[in-house]
Formats: C-alpha cells, structure tokens, sequence
C-alpha cells in the first residue's frame, strides 16, 4: 500500500495558503443539442509560486476550466458554479467590472497561438503597453518604456526597435516571447499558460518553457500549464492535475504521478507517450477509443467504455457508480480499483512499457 | 506607396481603353444606323451618306475608334462647335459636346450618392454594431429581420410606394427634383429627399448584415480574446479591437459600392425622374447616341476603378500586414 498522505502537500507543492482555490467548480454550457458538462465538480489549489500542470486529451475540460477562472465564458450561455478564489476574493458571480481590474494585473494567461491571439493591427509594443497603462494608469512614454523593458526580460533581441513591429514581423518563437511579455507586464502572481508551446518548433518549445521558468523564480508567480504533453509538465510542473471528462481522474505532485500513476487513463496517456531512453521496439499504445461526448457522459465512471482494466473491479461499480477523487488530500485517483490492483497493475503491465 | 500608385494608375488607363475600345465594338455588332435616325424620315440616299460622313460612321470602328481616342488628346471641331482637349466627342443627338453633358448631369449622381451614402453609412454601420453587440437577443434579432426585409425590397418597388406614401397621398415630401446645392442647399436637400430615403433605406439594410457579420466574426477572434484577457473594458474591446478588423470589410465594400453608385444609379435615377448619369446611359443607349455612350461608360468606369486603386490603398494604411508595391 502506497499512499503518499502528506496533507501539505495536498496540491499546492510548496504548501501554505493556496493562491487559487478552486472548489467544486461546475462549468455548463446550454447548446442546441444539450447542456454541456465541461467542467464537473472540479476542485484545486495552486499555492503562491509554484507550478500546476493540468493534463488531458482535447474537451477535458482544461482551457474551460481556466477560462473560468478568468471570468472568459459568455455569461448568457453559461451556467458557472462552485467557487473560485484568488487571493481569497471570489470570483465566481463577481461583476464583470471587477474582474476587468483582475484580469491582467493579478492573473493573466498565455494562449496556445501567439499568431491569431496577437491583435494584427496593434504594434506589440502599443498591445504590451495597453495592458499597463489599464492597471496602472501610466502614460503612453511610461508604457512604452515598460513595454521596451518586458521585452528585454523575455529575450527579444532590439527592443527598442522590435517594440514598433507589428506581430507578423515577429517568428512564432517571438511571437509567444511577446505573448509572455504582455502577460506578466503587470507582474501578476498566477498566470494561465494555455499550450504555450503546442504551436511552437521543439527546440523553440524548450527557450519557451525554460523562460517561463525562470521568469517564475525571478518574480514568484503561480503557474497553471494547461498541455496535454507530459514531456513538458515533467520539465516545469511541481504538480499534476490529469483530467478527464471535466474532471480531475488523477493528482498528485510530477513525481508521484510521473512516477507512480494509479488511474487507468493516467496510464493510457503515459503509454501513449514515446520514450527517448526506451526501446524503440516496445510499440506506442495510444487509450483507444475516443473521448465521450460531454452532453451525454457514460453512467458510472465515465472512463469505463475505454478501460482495459473494469472486468478486475470487485463488484463491477464501473458502470453504476461514478468513483470520487480519493484520499482527500495527497497523491489521489478517482478509479475504483483498489490501492493493491493498481500497484500490482502497474508494476506487472504499465511499467514494462514505458522504456 | 508612390510605385504603387503610378503602376495602379497605369493600369487603370489600360482597363479604361479595353472598356472604350469593347464599347466601340459592341455598339457596332448592334444593327442600328445613328445616321439614318438622325436624318430623319424624308431622307435621300445622297443626304444619308453625306450625314454619315459627317458624323464619321463612313470609316470602320477601329478608325473611328482611333478618331474618338486622339480626339481625347488633340481636341476637334463639331457642327461648328469647337471642343477643347480633353474632348469626348459631341452627340449628334443632342447636339452638345458630351463633355458638356457629363459635367451637366453628374452633380444630381453625386448629391444622390453622396447623401445616400452619409445615410446609410451611419445607420447601416450603427444598427450593425448594435445588433452585433446584442448577438442573439432581441435587438439584433429585430435588426437582422429588418434588415433582411429591406435588403430584399427593389427600389422599382420601394421607390413608388414611398412616393405614393410621401409625397403622392400625403403631401409630407416634395417630389424628387433636382436642385444645385450652391442655388438653394434647403431645396437640394428638399428635393432629394425621397430617393435618399429609399436609397439608404435598402443599402442601410446591406450594410447592417455586414457590419454585423464582420463583427459578429471578429467578437470569436482569438486576439479579442486576449485583449479581454488582459483586462481591457468591454466598449474598448468592442471599439479597439473587432471595429478596428471590421473596418477593413466595410472600407472595401464601400470603397466599390461608391463607385458603383457614382457611375450612375440606373435604376433610382429612372424611378424618380432624376436626370443623372446613370439615366443619361440608358437615353444614350436608346438614341443610339454612340459618342455620349462611350462617354458615360467611361466615367462610370473611371470611377469604379480610381475608387479600387483608393479602396487598395486606405486598406494597407487598416491593416499593417498588407504592404502595397
């Protein structure tokens, strides 16, 4: 039996207050079709400065989410409950005013393409400088300073005449360098990376990642790295949300996942997952099937039509009961395998494969 | 931008001369003989060649049309009536210089389109912004079938109900008449009034649709996105962002449309009497008026294209990613 209960470090890595707290978030969007269950009872935390990646195929859930948490969805068509506090204020039903004064000042978020997510017709420097100048009221001189000062922290090469490019001047590598200037403009404490690489060549990925990383450690903001690599989650994240179906399967810090993943999904993704140091002769062994339709989610665990491993549970809940995120705080799974199957499961049948 | 225009103008004299040259030849693949209507009904064969030669239809087109194109440059005498470069030639019919005629009838298709035009731009592009902003509630879904209805009026039927409906049966409106501004700006307004009316009534509603499109389709953009994101209001999101890439559909639209509507608006001109160039293609057509014909062809065509080589032009200074050359 192997169950990691450090309580302190729940999710939050470095412990303390968490500087995002999640809890019970239900995100609902009304279609023509059916009510969408994006997000479904979903709770975290990110405690101050450290890093949270969130993991999962595509409509897990992820970037709604995050967009949540900024206060992105249209109102009219989506039904958000639950709360979400940063910094202890609570910004699920707060007025779209107050959010505004958030948004970019104390969490910001990077997206996935600098290209379509960069206004073509502002110059970078007028885009990194706006956002300034709404939080701190600075002049248009002041603004372009910081803005010349943003992009010589991220590594663009003649600020002070790149700052007058327009977007399309810029490479992609540049393009997300800028993205991430105009997020942390304001130094703000959480910033939401949304794919921030997935658009980029892998060696640019990298500079990405690692300028990330250490403009974390310079100004102790909170991550959340939303991918659905988990190369990169293992490269920048202390800790691992695996989502599935909008809500969390898996969690744990990199190593406990990474290292000892308990969830059936969590292993699908891992085996799915090219090893360098492998050998090449072990075949990749994508989850079959595909994600289910989040109008109409499967009864029980909504893993269960694509999991190799539901004939081993006792009492067959699989289909009938949907499995809670369990224990409480700590290294958790939502799977209703007990602690012994799937060690055993991992050791004899997953972990061979992984190289 | 300086090799731009002068590559787009040396182009546009190009599709000027294909234009005139096409007419010439067009107008001669029809059977009618202008000089034999001009001559009239009592007409001897001998009077009919010498009117023909007088008017120059004795020579085959390309020489007449070669006639007519150095005529541009060089100027003429008609009928004793001296025309001065730049000269289009002089109408048999109506026994004036077709320069004349032009410079006469296109102030009533300029006020016709000019005040149209301030009409509907500011409806068109309003109603557009506001339905667009209301996407899926009930202001835009009133705009959106009004407009619809509208756009799908023709000004052959919306023309004479409103007459009927203003002027007609109720005496609120002064039929259409043409007055020079300089003469009487209250009574140019006055007597315009109607065609404006139902004018922009049909292109406000085009222009709803498409400012609400555009925008409708900029609101998803990702980079709207990020601007609310990073905090910016509502309005400046709404202002800053997806009107600044709105803008660039409605300027080329408009740009063409404004060309369009110079070069003569055949049909309003006709419904309400107006005499304008667009009215005045049409009589020239009928009269087999070939010189005045190839005049207004012309200018309708200059217009369409000076105001591409503008639309091209005003579109590089919306969108920094376009570069003329």
């Amino acid at each position: 039996m192997t169950t990691q209960a450090k309580p302190e470090e729940v999710s939050a890595g470095s412990g303390g207050t968490p500087f995002l707290s999640v809890r019970d978030l239900s995100v609902r969007f009304s279609t023509e079709d059916g009510v969408v269950r994006a997000v479904d009872n979903l709770s975290f935390d990110v405690a101050p400065g450290s890093t949270l990646g969130i993991v999962g195929e595509s409509g897990s859930g992820k970037s709604v989410t995050n967009l949540a948490v900024l206060g992105l969805h249209n109102p009219d068509r989506t039904e958000i409950s639950g709360s979400i506090k940063l910094d202890g204020q609570e910004l699920v039903g707060a007025p779209n005013r107050e959010l505004e004064k958030l948004r970019g000042k104390k969490m910001s978020m990077i997206f996935q393409d600098p290209l379509t997510a960069l206004s073509p017709f502002h110059t970078i420097g007028k885009q990194i400088g706006e956002t300034f100048r709404k939080h701190t009221g600075a002049s248009k001189k002041e603004a372009r300073d910081r803005a010349i000062e943003m992009l010589t922290r991220v590594g663009i090469p003649q600020p002070t005449s790149r700052v007058d490019d327009y977007p399309h001047q810029f490479s992609g590598g540049m393009r997300q360098r800028a993205m991430i200037a105009m997020s942390l403009v304001c130094d703000p404490k959480l910033v939401i990376a949304d794919e921030p690489t997935t658009a980029l060549d892998v060696t640019v990925q990298a500079q990405i990642l690692d300028l990330l990383k250490d403009l974390q450690q310079e100004m102790g903001t909170a991550i959340i790295l939303i991918t659905h690599d988990l190369g990169v989650v293992a490269r920048t994240a202390q800790d691992i949300m695996v989502m599935y179906a909008g809500r969390a399967v898996e969690r744990g810090t990199v190593r406990e996942v990474l290292k000892a993943p308990q969830h059936p999904y969590t292993w699908g993704l891992l085996s799915s997952m090219p090893s360098l140091t492998g050998d090449v002769n072990i075949p990749l062994k994508p989850v079959r099937g595909t994600p289910p339709s989040l109008i109409n989610l499967p009864s029980g665990c909504p893993f269960n039509p694509r999991c190799d491993f539901r004939e081993k549970v006792i009492g067959g809940g699989c289909t009938s009961e949907r499995p809670p995120l369990s224990p409480a705080t700590g290294h958790a799974a939502a799977c209703h395998l007990n602690q012994a199957q799937r060690q055993d499961i991992f050791i004899d049948q997953i972990k061979p494969r992984l190289g | 931008m300086l090799r731009f225009l002068v590559r787009r103008t040396l182009g546009a004299l190009v599709i000027l001369l294909i234009v005139s040259m096409v007419t010439y030849a067009l107008f001669f693949a029809i059977p009618a003989d202008p000089a034999r209507l001009y001559c009239g009904k009592t007409c001897s064969p001998e009077n009919l060649a010498l009117i023909r030669h007088e008017m120059g239809f004795d020579k085959s087109w390309p020489v007449q049309y070669w006639n007519w194109l150095s005529t541009i440059f060089s100027g003429g005498t008609f009928n004793g009536v001296h025309c001065g470069a730049p000269c289009f030639g002089y109408s048999f019919d109506k026994k004036e210089l077709v320069g004349g005629i032009l410079a006469d009838r296109f102030p009533t298709t300029l006020s016709l389109t000019v005040g149209s035009a301030v009409i509907f731009l500011i409806f068109g592009i309003g109603t557009g912004m506001l339905a667009a902003h209301k996407q899926g509630k009930a202001a835009d879904k009133i705009a959106s079938s009004l407009s619809l209805l509208a756009s799908s009026m023709q000004i052959y039927v919306a023309g004479p109900l409103a007459l009927w409906a203003l002027c007609y049966s109720t005496d609120l409106l002064d039929l259409p008449t043409y007055i020079p501004f300089t003469k009487d700006p209250i009574g140019w307004a006055g007597g315009l009034l109607v065609p404006w009316i139902v004018l922009s009534l049909i292109w406000t509603a085009n222009y709803t649709r498409m400012t609400r499109s555009s925008m409708v389709e900029q609101l998803s953009e990702d980079y709207v996105r990020t601007a609310r994101a990073k905090g910016m209001s509502g309005s400046s999101v709404f202002m800053r962002y997806a009107w600044r890439g709105a803008m660039g559909t409605i300027v080329t639209v408009f740009g063409i449309d404004l060309g369009v509507l110079l070069g003569g608006a055949i049909i309003t001109e006709t419904t309400f009497s107006l005499h304008g160039l667009g009215q005045l293609a049409i009589q020239s057509f009928i009269d087999s008026d070939l010189s005045l014909l190839v005049g207004v062809t012309v200018v309708a065509a200059t217009l369409i294209v000076f105001f591409n080589i503008i639309v091209d032009a005003a579109y590089a200074l919306i969108d920094p990613r376009i570069r003329l050359a």
